[in-house]
C-alpha cells in the first residue's frame, strides 16, 4: 500500500518520505527547517501543532535549537509561518490522500496558512481506499474531518495547473514506521 | 430566437481566444476523464450515484428535517425555506445582528442562483469571492461561464489587466505570477473577514454534516477564519447517509477535472472552535426554490441527481464553440438549460434549450446518470404545449407528414434550382437561403423517389420478409442506398417489402417539442407496418430506427397516449438498424463476404444515434474490415457532425464550425472514404466535402458492402 500511495501523491506533485525510526523522521525536520531558513522573524515562522509524534520531545529544548520554530498556533502565528507540521490520522493509498479529525483549530491552522505543510503519518495508518477510511473515522465522532490530497492547486487561469494558491504550495509527507509503538 | 440572442452566438463564434480555449480543454478532458477512471465500473459507479440521488430526492423534506435536528445538535442553526428571497433576507439579517462588515465566499452557485453578491454589496457589505476563478468573475462584473471553471473564457491577459487595476501596479501576464497575487491579495481578506459563506457538495442526513470539495483550499480557510460560516445548500443536495458520499466523492473529482481526488475535502458537523477559543457560529440554509416541485414531475426528478460536476459541459460540441455565456444562464450548458427552466422559469429557457443538438454526448457521461438530452426535448415540448407552435413550424409539420406531396414539392424546388444543382448537389442557393449551402453543399432531389424506384427493383420471391423503413432523406436523396440494402438482403435470402402507407418517422416533429404531430406520425406508421407479416423491419438511418426502436414509446408515454404504447413495443421489438441486421446475417452464415479483397483506407464516423442511443459501434467497423477495408479511427470519431437534423437548418452558424472539425479529423487520417450508417451524416459530410473540393468520398457503409458478398 506504502508505494501506491507514494505513487497516487507523487502524481498529484506531494513529496513522500519514509523513515523507520523516529529519530530518522526527526533529523530530516530540522534539516528542512534549517533548508527553508526558519528564523524568528515574520514569515519564517514554523508551526509544529500538537500531536502524537511530539510525545517524548522536549519541545522547549527543540525551539531553542531552532530559533523560529513554534509550537503555540495561532492564526497571526500560522499565518506568518513558512513551514506548518501537523501529523495526520491516517493515509488512503489508492488516493494519496491524508485525513485527520481537524476540529482543534490549530491543526487547521497549521497545515493551511503556511506555503509548506509537514505531514507525519505513521506508516501502519494506511487503509486501502476510502470506504474503509470512513470506516475508520466518523462524522459522528470528529466534527472536522479534513482530507488532504496533494498540495493547494488552481487551473483557473486559461486551465493551466498552477501549485500553491490559498494552501500550502509544498506538501511534504514523512511516513514513519515506529510512531505509534513508542506512544504506546 | 431573438436577434440579440443571434448576435451573442455570432459574438462567442468570432472570439477566437473563447473557441480555442474551450477547444483545447474539450480535447484534452476526454483524455484526463478517461485516465482518472482507469479501473473504475463507471456504469456501476454511476447507478449507485442516481439510487443515492434518487432515493434522497423522493425524500426532501424528511431528509432536510432529519438534516436539521441532527446539524442543531450539534449546535449549528439551520434555516430551511424555499424563497431565494427569505435566504438574502436571512443572511443580511445575520450580518447586521453580528456587525458583519467583511465577508469571503467559497464557491457556491447556490448564491449565484439568488444573486446574493449584489445583494450585500447593496446592502453595505463587502463580499469577496476567494475562488480564483470567481474572483477574476468578480473584478470583472460577469457570472460564470462554466460551474467549475468560472472564467474559462478569459485569458491570462485578460486577468492581468484586472488584476493590476485590482492592486494598482502593473503585472504581467505570468500565471504562476498572478495566482502568486491572488495568494496575497485573499489571504489579507480571510484574515479580516468577519463571516464566511460557502456552499456545498453534499449534505448528509443522518450526521447534519456538510461536505465541501476544493482545489485551492479556499474552503478551508472560509470555514477556518470568520467566527461566522454560513453555508448555503440546494436541498439537492442532501444525502441520507454518511456512505452516501463515497460514490459522490468519487466520481466528482473524476469527472470534473479529471483528478482522482480533489485537493481539499472538508466534512464539518457542527460547531468548531475558533481561532479566539470560542465556537464557532454555524449557519445551514437549506433552499428549496423549486426543487421540491422538480421532484414531484415524474420528468424532471431525476435531474435532482446532478452533482455539479459540469462534465455534460466539458463533451458538449456546442458549448465548446459558444461557452456558457451563451448556452446558460447562472447555470449553464446541457444540466444548466434544465436548472434555468426550473430557477428562472421555463420561459428563460426558450432560447438556449435550443442550442442543445441532440447528440447524446452528455447522457453518456453525466455520473448522475441524467437523461439530458430527453429533459431538453421535455422542456421543448413543455415550450410548444403553452407557446404554442409557429404558423411556419406547423405548415412544414402537415407538408413532411404527406409523403407524395412532400416530394413533388422538393422536386419542383429542386428543378426550379436547376441551374445551381451539379453533379448531384446544390451548392449556392440564392438569398435567405444562401446561409444553408455556405459551409456544405446540398444534396439534389432524386427524380423519382425510393418508393417509386422499388417498385422497379427486380427481386426473388422469397419466403423471408424484411419491411424496409425507408426514412426522408433516402426515400428524396440517396435512393441508390436503398437499392445497395435490397441487393444484400436478396443475397441473404430475404425479400424486401416497401408499406407504402409508412411516412416521417417524427424526428423532426419531436425535436421540434411537436408531440402532437410526432404522435400522429407514430400511429401513421405502426399502421402501415404492421400490415406487412415480415419478421424484421430494417432502417438504415439511426435517427429513424431510434424513433421505431424507443421514440414511438416514448412519445406515448409523454403523452399518456396509453393504448398506443403496446403496438409501439411490438413494432419496436422488430426494428432493426441496418449493421446490427447484416452482422447477425453474416454470423449465422447467410451472408459470405468475397475473399481476399483489398478495398484501401477507410476511416468511421459515428453517428450519434447509432453509437449512443442504439449502442452500435463495432458492428459496421468490423463489416468493413471483413470486406476487406483497412480501417483508421479520426480523432473524436463519435463526435456529432453538426447535422442534428433541423438543426444545421435552424443554425447553421454553430453546424459548420462543428463540421469543419469533423473534416479536418477525416482528413488528418489519410484515408480515401469515409463510412457511416446515417444518411444525415452522409448529407452533412459529403456536402462539405464536397465545398472543399476533396476527393474524400462520405458515403453509407451500405453502398460500401453491396458488392462484397459472395
Amino acid at each position: 500500500m506504502f508505494e501506491q500511495f507514494k505513487t497516487r501523491a507523487e502524481a498529484v506533485s506531494a513529496e513522500v518520505h519514509h523513515f523507520p525510526t523516529k529519530t530518522g523522521a526527526l533529523e530530516f525536520i530540522l534539516q528542512l527547517l534549517h533548508t527553508e531558513g526558519i528564523a524568528d522573524a515574520m514569515q519564517s515562522y514554523a508551526v509544529w501543532a500538537d500531536c502524537r509524534f511530539l510525545t517524548g520531545i522536549d519541545r522547549k529544548k527543540l525551539a531553542e535549537k531552532v530559533p523560529g520554530l513554534r509550537f503555540d498556533v495561532t492564526r497571526e502565528v500560522a499565518s506568518e509561518s513558512r513551514i506548518g507540521i501537523t501529523q495526520m490520522d491516517w493515509a488512503i493509498a489508492n488516493t494519496g490522500t491524508l485525513a485527520q479529525d481537524s476540529v482543534q483549530v490549530e491543526q487547521r491552522l497549521a497545515s493551511s496558512l503556511p506555503s509548506i505543510h509537514l505531514a507525519l503519518v505513521g506508516t501502519d495508518k494506511l487503509l486501502a481506499d476510502l470506504p474503509s477510511f470512513l470506516n475508520k473515522m466518523s462524522p459522528r465522532e470528529s466534527g472536522s474531518i479534513a482530507m488532504i490530497t496533494g498540495p493547494s492547486r488552481t487551473a483557473d487561469i486559461e486551465r493551466v495547473l498552477t501549485i500553491g494558491v490559498h494552501g500550502p504550495e509544498r506538501l511534504i509527507i514523512v511516513f514513519v514506521d515506529e510512531l505509534e509503538e513508542r506512544d504506546g | 430566437m431573438r436577434k440579440e440572442f443571434r448576435e451573442s452566438i455570432d459574438r462567442a463564434l468570432h472570439n477566437t481566444n473563447l473557441s480555442e480555449a474551450l477547444g483545447r480543454f474539450s480535447e484534452a478532458y476526454r483524455s484526463s476523464r478517461a485516465r482518472a477512471y482507469e479501473g473504475i465500473d463507471f456504469k456501476a459507479l454511476r447507478t449507485r450515484i442516481a439510487e443515492v440521488k434518487s432515493s434522497a430526492a423522493s425524500h426532501l423534506d424528511s431528509l432536510s428535517e432529519l438534516f436539521a435536528r441532527n446539524a442543531e445538535a450539534r449546535g449549528a442553526k439551520v434555516f430551511r425555506t424555499d424563497s431565494p428571497e427569505k435566504v438574502k433576507e436571512y443572511i443580511l439579517a445575520l450580518a447586521r445582528q453580528k456587525h458583519v462588515k467583511r465577508v469571503v465566499k467559497s464557491k457556491s452557485m447556490a448564491s449565484e442562483e439568488i444573486h446574493l453578491n449584489p445583494y450585500l454589496e447593496e446592502n453595505g457589505i463587502l463580499v469577496r469571492e476567494t475562488d480564483l476563478g470567481e474572483w477574476i468573475i468578480q473584478l470583472a462584473g460577469q457570472t460564470p461561464s462554466h460551474m467549475v471553471m468560472p472564467a474559462i473564457h478569459m485569458t491570462r491577459e485578460e486577468v492581468s489587466e484586472l488584476f493590476s487595476k485590482e492592486v494598482n501596479e502593473q503585472l504581467s501576464s505570468d500565471i504562476p505570477k498572478l495566482v502568486k497575487v491572488a495568494r496575497r491579495e485573499i489571504r489579507g481578506k480571510f484574515l479580516e473577514a468577519d463571516m464566511g459563506i460557502s456552499g456545498a457538495n453534499i449534505a448528509v442526513a443522518e450526521t447534519g454534516s456538510i461536505v465541501l470539495v476544493t482545489n485551492e483550499g479556499n474552503a478551508r480557510l472560509v470555514t477556518t477564519l470568520p467566527k461566522t460560516h454560513v453555508a448555503i445548500i440546494g436541498i439537492e443536495k442532501l444525502v441520507a447517509r454518511i456512505e452516501d458520499i463515497i460514490p459522490i466523492l468519487t466520481a466528482l473529482p473524476k469527472s470534473a477535472t479529471g483528478q482522482l481526488l480533489t485537493s481539499y475535502v472538508s466534512i464539518i458537523t457542527g460547531q468548531t472552535p475558533n481561532t479566539d477559543g470560542s465556537m464557532k457560529d454555524l449557519h445551514i440554509i437549506l433552499m428549496d426554490n423549486r426543487r421540491t416541485e422538480m421532484a414531484n414531475d415524474p420528468k424532471f426528478k431525476q435531474a435532482l441527481q446532478c452533482i455539479r460536476c459540469a462534465s455534460c459541459l466539458n463533451v458538449c460540441p456546442v458549448y465548446r464553440l459558444v461557452g456558457g455565456h451563451v448556452f446558460g444562464k447562472i447555470y449553464t450548458g446541457g444540466i444548466g438549460t434544465i436548472l434555468t427552466a426550473w430557477f428562472e422559469g421555463l420561459k428563460k429557457s426558450e432560447e438556449i434549450q435550443g442550442l442543445c443538438i441532440q447528440c447524446g454526448n452528455c447522457k453518456e457521461v453525466c455520473p448522475g446518470k441524467i437523461d439530458i438530452p430527453e429533459l431538453i426535448l421535455e422542456i421543448r415540448r413543455r415550450l410548444v404545449t403553452n407557446e404554442g407552435q409557429s404558423l411556419a413550424q406547423k405548415a412544414l409539420f402537415s407538408l413532411v407528414n404527406n409523403r407524395r406531396f412532400f416530394h413533388a414539392m422538393l422536386r419542383t424546388a429542386s428543378l426550379t434550382q436547376k441551374p445551381l444543382a451539379k453533379e448531384g448537389f446544390i451548392r449556392h442557393l440564392p438569398m435567405f437561403l444562401s446561409d444553408l449551402t455556405e459551409f456544405r453543399s446540398l444534396p439534389t432531389i432524386a427524380d423519382v423517389p425510393f418508393r417509386d424506384r422499388f417498385k422497379e427493383i427486380k427481386q426473388p420471391k422469397l419466403k423471408e420478409k424484411a419491411a424496409f423503413y425507408v426514412g426522408c432523406l433516402i426515400d428524396f436523396a440517396y435512393p441508390e442506398t436503398g437499392e445497395a440494402i435490397v441487393r444484400i438482403l436478396n443475397k441473404a435470402g430475404i425479400e424486401c417489402v416497401f408499406p407504402d402507407e409508412q411516412t416521417c418517422c417524427g424526428a423532426l416533429a419531436r425535436y421540434n417539442g411537436a408531440y402532437e404531430v410526432a404522435a400522429q406520425n407514430a400511429i401513421d406508421n405502426i399502421n402501415a407496418l404492421k400490415k406487412e407479416d415480415a419478421q424484421y423491419i430494417v432502417s438504415a438511418c439511426p435517427t429513424c430506427t431510434v424513433a421505431l426502436k424507443n421514440e414511438f414509446i416514448n412519445t406515448f408515454e409523454s403523452l399518456r397516449k396509453d393504448s398506443w404504447i403496446d403496438k409501439a413495443r411490438v413494432l419496436s421489438s422488430r426494428a432493426m438498424d441496418f449493421s446490427t441486421l447484416i452482422t447477425k446475417l453474416v454470423d449465422e452464415g447467410r451472408l459470405t463476404f468475397r475473399e481476399g479483397q483489398q478495398l484501401g483506407k477507410i476511416t468511421y464516423h459515428d453517428s450519434c444515434h447509432l453509437k449512443r442511443t442504439l449502442n452500435v459501434h463495432e458492428e459496421p467497423r468490423e463489416l468493413l474490415k471483413k470486406a476487406g477495408y483497412e480501417l483508421t479511427e479520426m480523432f473524436e470519431c463519435d463526435m456529432c457532425c453538426g447535422m442534428g437534423g433541423s438543426y444545421s437548418l435552424k443554425l447553421p452558424e454553430i453546424s459548420a464550425p462543428i463540421l469543419q472539425r469533423k473534416l479536418k479529423n477525416i482528413k488528418d487520417t489519410a484515408a480515401s472514404v469515409v463510412a457511416m450508417d446515417c444518411p444525415g451524416c452522409v448529407m452533412q459530410i459529403r456536402g462539405g466535402l464536397d465545398k472543399q473540393i476533396s476527393d474524400i468520398r462520405a458515403t453509407h457503409t451500405a453502398e460500401l458492402l453491396a458488392k462484397q458478398f459472395k
